[in-house]
């Protein structure tokens, strides 16, 4: 059975990285020259770590899905990046940013890890700013900051509502001058669809060549998954149309641990469903609750009169409405944290009072800060965003109150790895939103730029030397090996058996009934007893799926339902276990609310004497009951606390 | 604000099996669709219809669903990223279609964007002028403090400016001549606007310029049509910039 070691160095919290550092074992040039690593997704994370390990010396080559590795969705996140620069002069530290974080993540992060983040934070900006990131500048030319959720300081560096376009359009140049060098070597619309391991050690992937639907064999010494979270198991989330969780689930069917899959966060800030026909859901950033101000109305009979479209925000009188986060969390207000925000304001429409004709949704009004500001200055803030929403919704934000309800954003669950980075699968590593180790049970706000852009500028680079050092005697990998031949066979039959079932309905009915499932029963509150029926509903979904899926077009060429259809298949496995997770941890703690453990205030409770553990799953094969394994996690530096923010 | 039904529309697409196949025009009937759904919905749904019907779905490039990947084009009635100003295909709303119209979709058409299927068009020529110096050359590691070097708050905006571009390609579709100046141009003058990027600006210029035509596409003769079809606004002053650059590079030559 495997037994996982998170391999934290000892010593004090503040000294871990940099003796680490010290300890572990270095590439010499020469040796970099002789080494492929392989690299699938293209984002922040996937992207930085291709280009600094290609800049290193070593040969790279990296896989994204999209026409474009400048496509990849970190380029979707709008409002800023976190780092612990202290340019505002209001106390911000390494140690604040630590602890902040931590503290988001309601006591479910490896301290070790989070530390190492925050220690690293002010260099990204810096390498950002050197790569040409137009962050915002004051008149004296200095960088801008703003606050974000869950702290008390303004450390988020942001360019207009477009920072992960911009962080992305820099680590995608840094890619670009390597690949111009030959040191990258670049395969767009291309996916990832099996891991091939050799004598116990990553060495390389079966891919679909999405142009020519080929199964194609990819070599290295060792395989970086980097493709983001799995949010797009519910269907309708705030990811993008192709995200999904197939390498991670492919590493998890290969022997890598599962961490903490119930995880997930809900973003209080999207634009509300507008009916059935909906395909996905759009983010308002949450900047933008620095200005804006969160509420519902005071009286159910206003609540019913806006749900009948009989009157606007505008008819309530100031004294009618109900800024519930100022309310409740004096101190935060509509700063509080996400799962916070997304609670209350679905407790708001639980309880009758959504404002819009569906009844799932409250208001996010800017009247207060353009009467405070002017307009003008909330247009040069956040005038992408305003002009994003009017698009969608026809309605124009800088006179009526913007709708707002909660979607599904980010996965904080992901691939278990050690402090390295490497999962247990040795020569297999997972960074940026793919792994599980920094944000706990809920992200901060700025916090997943951050964590994508360290993983792959300031700590693989480092640590996958550590691995690779023993790897110097190795020749290339040879793509004729026994065991490339037989992973290429199941992917094949894997993708054949889909292709012939023949049934009737199609991949996006499926998914449909899926996110359903989840929305319902694993989504913002669980239950035991909603859980337990989840779990059996997905199975019958899958069986369903097995009979009557029906995929058109031809099966050796470009086919978007062949494609769909793979993704779907890990959505219901991977919905599967995120249940189980959920079933198993009985405890509220960040994103994860559980029913049946709250406070007398309804704010979720967590258990720290018997869940202060990071739950890894390993699979057993088809059919059988994964194994549990639980990573203890241990507080040295942060006294845990029920976290508040009244 | 409420949504309408468009009880009936007509969806005259371009379908193509691969690169080497010829090419044709298709129509499908679509009904009941809401005035709130999206253009990509619209289309979601009538493939959900062609794929319960035993047809192959049509197919689109799209990703992120919110204007900012770039993923998406299409040519609708004649537009790139069609009737609504300032916005990407898939944040088009069909509260911007009649009930009863016929909607033309074509790929982008350009020499240097070859159809792959359907509407899909392969833009690698975008990433190998990006490759031949759309960058700055600074490795990881190394660098100053970000506030070492201080940049003037006009100077950061109009960098931003340029830098917004999301090389979806609807500049080259829209372009009689099929020219890439915008997205040439926007990326010189994003660098060329931060000293970070003066220091290889020159250089920067050339190369991307000499790669922009080895690609193929068209010369610029200046008719401002990519200017209007932009989805993010980029200026054509920006294209300007670009001539100074390429000019004050090759007097130094």
């Amino acid at each position: 059975m495997t037994v996982l070691n998170s391999k934290i160095p000892a010593g004090p919290i503040a000294e871990k990285w940099s003796s680490h550092k010290a300890a572990i074992k270095v590439v010499s040039p020469a040796n970099k020259r002789k080494l492929d690593i392989i690299v699938v997704g293209t984002g922040l994370a996937g992207g930085s770590a291709a280009a600094s390990m290609a800049e290193m010396g070593y040969n790279v080559k990296a896989f994204c899905y999209q026409d474009s590795g400048r496509r990849a969705h970190s380029i979707a996140a709008q409002g800023g990046i976190n780092a612990a620069k202290n340019y505002q002069n209001d106390n911000d530290s390494v140690h604040r940013l630590f602890y902040d974080t931590v503290k988001g993540g309601d006591y479910r992060a490896r301290e070790a890890n989070v530390h190492r983040l925050a220690e690293v934070s002010g260099d990204i900006i810096d390498q950002c700013v050197a790569q040409g990131v137009p962050f915002a500048r004051e008149y004296g030319g200095t960088l801008s900051n703003r606050s974000f959720g869950g702290v008390l300081v303004s450390r988020t560096f942001y360019a207009r509502g477009q920072t992960g376009q911009q962080l992305l359009l820099g680590c995608y140049a840094s890619m670009n001058r390597m690949i111009g060098q030959g040191k990258i070597e670049m395969h767009e619309r291309n996916e990832l669809l099996d891991i091939v391991i050799i004598e116990g050690k990553a060495r390389g992937i079966i891919t679909r060549n999405l142009v020519t639907g080929a199964i194609e064999r990819h070599s290295a010494h060792a395989v970086v998954i980097a493709t983001g979270g799995y949010g797009n198991v519910f269907f309708l989330s705030t990811n993008a149309m192709g995200c999904n969780g197939g390498a991670a689930w492919q590493a998890y069917k290969n022997g890598a641990c599962f961490a903490n899959p119930c995880y997930v966060q809900i973003h209080p800030t999207c634009i509300p469903i507008h009916g059935e026909q909906q395909s996905k859901l759009t983010l308002m950033s949450e900047s933008l609750r620095n200005d804006g101000r969160v509420w519902t109305p005071k009286k159910k009979e206003d609540a019913v009169k806006l749900q009948k479209g009989q009157i606007t925000a505008n008819d309530i009188a100031e004294e009618d409405r109900d800024f519930y986060l100022e309310r409740r969390y004096p101190s935060y207000g509509n700063l509080v944290p996400r799962d916070v925000a997304s609670r209350a304001a679905k407790e708001r429409c639980d309880e009758g009072f959504g404002v819009n004709e569906t009844g799932k949704a409250v208001y996010l009004d800017f009247k207060y800060s353009i009467e405070r500001l002017g307009k003008d200055v909330i247009e040069a803030r956040y005038g992408n965003l305003f002009q994003m929403y009017e698009k969608i919704t026809d309605q124009n934000p800088y006179e009526l109150p913007m709708q707002i309800y909660p979607a599904i954003h980010y996965t904080m669950g992901g691939v278990w790895v050690d402090y390295n980075l490497m999962t247990n699968i040795p020569g297999l590593y997972a960074i940026g939103e793919a792994n599980f180790s920094d944000h706990g049970a809920n992200r901060l706000g700025a916090s997943a730029l951050m964590q994508g852009l360290a993983d792959g500028y300031f700590v693989l680079p480092y640590t996958i030397g550590d691995y690779l050092a023993d790897e110097i005697q190795v020749p290339r990998i040879d793509v004729n090996h026994q065991e490339f031949v037989k992973k290429e066979k199941a992917v094949t039959d894997r993708m054949t058996r889909l292709y012939n079932i023949k049934g009737s309905k199609s991949v996006d009915s499926f998914h449909k009934r899926l996110g359903n499932i989840m929305w319902e029963y694993v989504g913002m509150a669980r239950n035991e007893d909603g859980l337990k029926l989840a779990i059996k509903e997905i199975q019958k979904l899958r069986e369903d799926f097995y009979k009557d899926l029906r995929i058109t077009g031809d099966y050796d060429a470009m086919n978007i339902e062949l494609e769909k259809a793979g993704r779907v298949e890990d959505f219901i496995d991977l919905g599967e276990l995120m249940a189980r997770d959920a079933l198993d941890r009985k405890e509220s703690c960040g994103g994860h609310y559980r029913e049946e453990s709250t406070t007398e205030d309804g704010e979720a409770k967590r258990d720290d004497d018997n869940f202060a553990y990071v739950s890894a799953w390993e699979y057993q094969g088809e059919g059988k009951d994964p194994i549990l394994h639980k990573e203890e996690l241990v507080f040295e530096n942060v006294k845990l606390t029920q976290r508040s923010y009244k | 604000m409420a949504d309408k039904i468009l009880k009936e529309l007509t969806i005259k697409v371009w379908r193509q099996k691969n690169a080497k196949a010829q090419g044709k025009f298709e129509s499908y009937k679509i009904n009941n669709i809401s005035t709130g759904t999206s253009f990509l919905e619209m289309l979601d749904i009538l493939n959900e219809e062609l794929v319960n019907g035993g047809t192959e779905p049509i197919a689109f490039d799209h990703d992120c669903r919110e204007g900012i990947c770039g993923m998406c084009s299409l040519f609708i009635d004649g537009r790139a990223h069609g009737p609504d100003d300032d916005i990407t295909t898939c944040q088009l709303h069909m509260r911007k279609f009649e009930d009863g119209a016929t909607i033309t979709i074509e790929p982008w058409r350009a020499g240097a964007f070859p159809v792959i299927k359907d509407l899909i068009v392969d833009r690698t020529a975008f990433e190998k002028i990006l490759q031949a110096g759309g960058y700055i050359s600074v490795n990881t590691g190394g660098v100053p403090d970000g506030n070492a070097i201080l940049i003037s708050q006009d100077d950061a905006e109009e960098a931003m400016d340029a830098a917004a571009c999301i090389g979806c390609g609807a500049c080259v579709a829209t372009c009689k001549n099929s020219s890439a100046m915008l997205f040439v141009s926007a990326k010189v003058s994003h660098l060329a606007k931060l000293p970070q990027g003066r220091v290889e600006a020159a250089r920067r210029a050339k190369s991307m310029v000499a790669k922009m035509d080895e690609m193929g596409f068209g010369n610029c003769t200046n008719t401002g049509a990519c200017e209007v079809e932009c989805p993010k606004g980029i200026s054509i002053a920006n294209i300007a910039r670009l001539n100074r650059e390429f000019l004050v590079a090759k007097i130094k030559d």
